[in-house]
């Protein structure tokens, strides 16, 4: 109840700024520019194939557009999650507001979970713009709904976890870019951590591979769903949501 | 409603507050009076949940501030010292999300704002977004918000920072409405503010009370005796003896003669009004009475003498330590 008030005025707040028309627009701008590039080069590459079916065999739409799109849209995501983030808890401790929120009546559970939840849908309206191109797709080819559906899923399922490693360090720091810079360097270690993963080998190596994100992500854009990666994503969002939680806490005691 | 007990703050080691002990009736206005860094918004952010203290407890209508913050929050009203408001907001948007937090239902809560912007005598700016406003429109915004769930207790920074010599008299009008249904604590710089708005007074000064209570007895306290100072056109010596003979005046000063009129200051007992006496005899001796007027002690007096007087022991204090350290080495 209450924490629909705040995730009311939080929406309110990003679209009443250039924030959310910035993030979306850029998004949409540089998903549509990959998926361009992506679709343009498998119709050649079926129009080269119309010719050679030896090439036609190995010709698949989800091979061929969906998971490098997906793959492509997650690294942009990446570079905005970052963005939306930062200014939920430090443009708070920043203008002082945190001292008015934290003051009504409304547990600090439901102030992030409000907060959390507009990002989450800043988020999905992201992911809504892009659902032009499958539609597009879907107009000049035969379009299978599980890939795009698992691949979609696994979108959100990243997203919600990049929401809440940002919403954690905006919560640690009252400068918004050092929140911003701090998201992102943390969700680019994730990122990359498995590389290290052959080289560390035995099971430290596996550790690695198992923490990192790209690893997880991977099966979803090719139409798996894994319950081993579904959990890795909601375990990374439920603690990074629990420690902002005892980060906001820490102010009631440390004073 | 408000009791603190013992109440100690400390940022590190230095004490912003130490043992700060007060209570407040229900429907009183009490004036929370200090100079820079004396500890009042360390105080008032203990009372409204923001920050835990290190020692003592506060209770606000009978809730514990630290161990039932919820409840606290939800019969206070708030208003910082430095208005945070959302800038990116329009004064509507943001007042119905205030009363929306603080539980007030959807239908409510439009005629709920209406008539706090009206109280405030805000209701032109509406629409406008908070970050254009200037400090005034924003100080009495933060004021609206503080007020929209009409909650028990008011805890106010200086609630008139900022505003304009007209606005000051609305808002002091508006507060003074507020005793009564509602308990305020308000932290102010401008001393004649306490004397007007307010029926009590805490003064706080490095981090420790140092006198509280209403404040007509504070003044019984700190000056047992009034001053009326008087200009006579009559012969000085003669007014001046006349004077000193009248029942209950202690001290006669002259303050000088110009164009054959002598002003005098009195000193008499608190108790007695001699003033309609020196009207009588100015009457009788044919003398023109050109001023009679009470020099009752303003706020500033008593503050610069309790905190004066604070020092002083201090330094007394001090001193006396010193010689004994001197005798045991």
């Amino acid at each position: 109840m209450r924490a629909w008030a705040i995730f009311k005025k939080e929406l309110r707040v990003y679209f009443s700024s250039p924030i959310a028309y910035a993030v979306l627009t850029i998004f949409a701008l540089i998903s549509g520019w990959f998926f361009y590039n992506v679709f343009g080069f498998y119709v050649m590459a079926s129009m080269q194939a119309a010719m050679n079916p030896m090439m036609a065999r190995d010709m698949s739409i989800v091979e061929g557009v969906l998971r490098p799109l997906f793959q492509n849209m997650s690294v942009i995501m990446l570079l905005m999650m970052p963005i939306l983030t930062m200014r939920l808890f430090s443009e708070e401790k920043k203008s002082g507001t945190i001292e008015l929120l934290l003051t009504y009546p409304v547990r600090d559970g439901e102030v992030l979970l409000g907060k959390y939840l507009a990002a989450l849908a800043v988020f999905a309206a992201m992911l809504a713009l892009t659902l032009a191109y499958p539609l597009i797709m879907a107009w000049v080819t035969l379009l299978e709904a599980g890939p795009l559906a698992t691949g979609y899923l696994g979108l959100l399922l990243q997203g919600a976890a990049f929401i809440a490693i940002g919403i954690l360090i905006s919560s640690l720091t009252e400068n918004q870019i050092v929140a911003a810079v701090a998201t992102f360097g943390t969700l680019l270690i994730f990122w990359v951590i498995a590389w290290a993963s052959d080289s560390a080998g035995g099971s430290l190596g596996r550790v690695l591979s198992h923490v990192s994100l790209t690893e997880h992500f991977d099966s979803f854009s090719k139409g798996v769903i894994d319950t081993k990666d579904l959990i890795y994503y909601l375990n990374l969002t439920i603690l990074a949501l629990f420690l902002t939680l005892r980060s906001l806490d820490s102010k009631r005691w440390r004073g | 409603m408000i009791e603190v007990d013992r109440l100690t703050k400390r940022y590190g080691p230095v004490p912003a507050i130490q043992d700060v002990s007060f209570t407040v009736e229900k429907g009183q206005i009490v004036g929370f009076l200090g100079p820079n860094g004396a500890g009042k918004t360390t105080t008032m952010r203990i009372l409204s949940c923001f920050m835990p203290a290190s020692g003592g407890t506060a209770r606000v209508a009978g809730y514990d501030v630290f161990e039932q913050s919820l409840e606290v929050r939800r019969r206070i009203g708030y208003l910082p010292e430095n208005v945070p408001l959302y800038a990116d907001m329009t004064v509507g948007a943001y007042l119905d999300f205030v009363a929306n937090i603080k539980g007030i239902g959807r239908s409510e809560r439009r005629r709920r704002v209406g008539e706090v912007l009206e109280r405030c005598q805000i209701p032109d700016v509406r629409e406008r977004l908070i970050g254009r406003l200037s400090k005034g429109y924003r100080q009495r915004v933060g004021l609206a918000q503080a007020l929209i769930a009409d909650p028990d207790v008011l805890i106010l920074d200086e609630p008139t920072i900022g505003l304009d010599p007209k606005q000051i008299v609305g808002i002091r009008q508006l507060i003074k409405s507020l005793a009564g249904a509602h308990t305020v604590i308000l932290s102010t710089h401008i001393l004649p503010e306490v004397s007007m708005v307010c029926e009590a007074v805490i003064i706080i000064n490095r981090g420790r009370v140092v006198a509280s209570g209403p404040l007509d007895r504070l003044m019984q306290e700190l000056s047992p005796t009034a001053r009326v100072q008087v200009q006579v056109e009559g012969p000085p010596e003669l007014v001046a003896q006349s004077l000193r003979a009248l029942p209950g005046v202690q001290r006669v000063e002259s303050r000088g003669a110009a164009d054959g009129a002598s002003t005098f200051v009195l000193e008499a007992e608190r108790t007695r009004d001699v003033r309609r006496e020196i009207a009588q005899l100015a009457a009788q001796q044919r003398w023109g009475l050109l001023e009679l007027k009470a020099l009752d002690l303003s706020l500033e007096d008593v503050f610069i003498r309790i905190v004066a007087g604070e020092e002083h022991e201090e330094t007394m204090a001090d001193e006396a330590a010193g010689s004994t350290e001197e005798v045991a080495s």
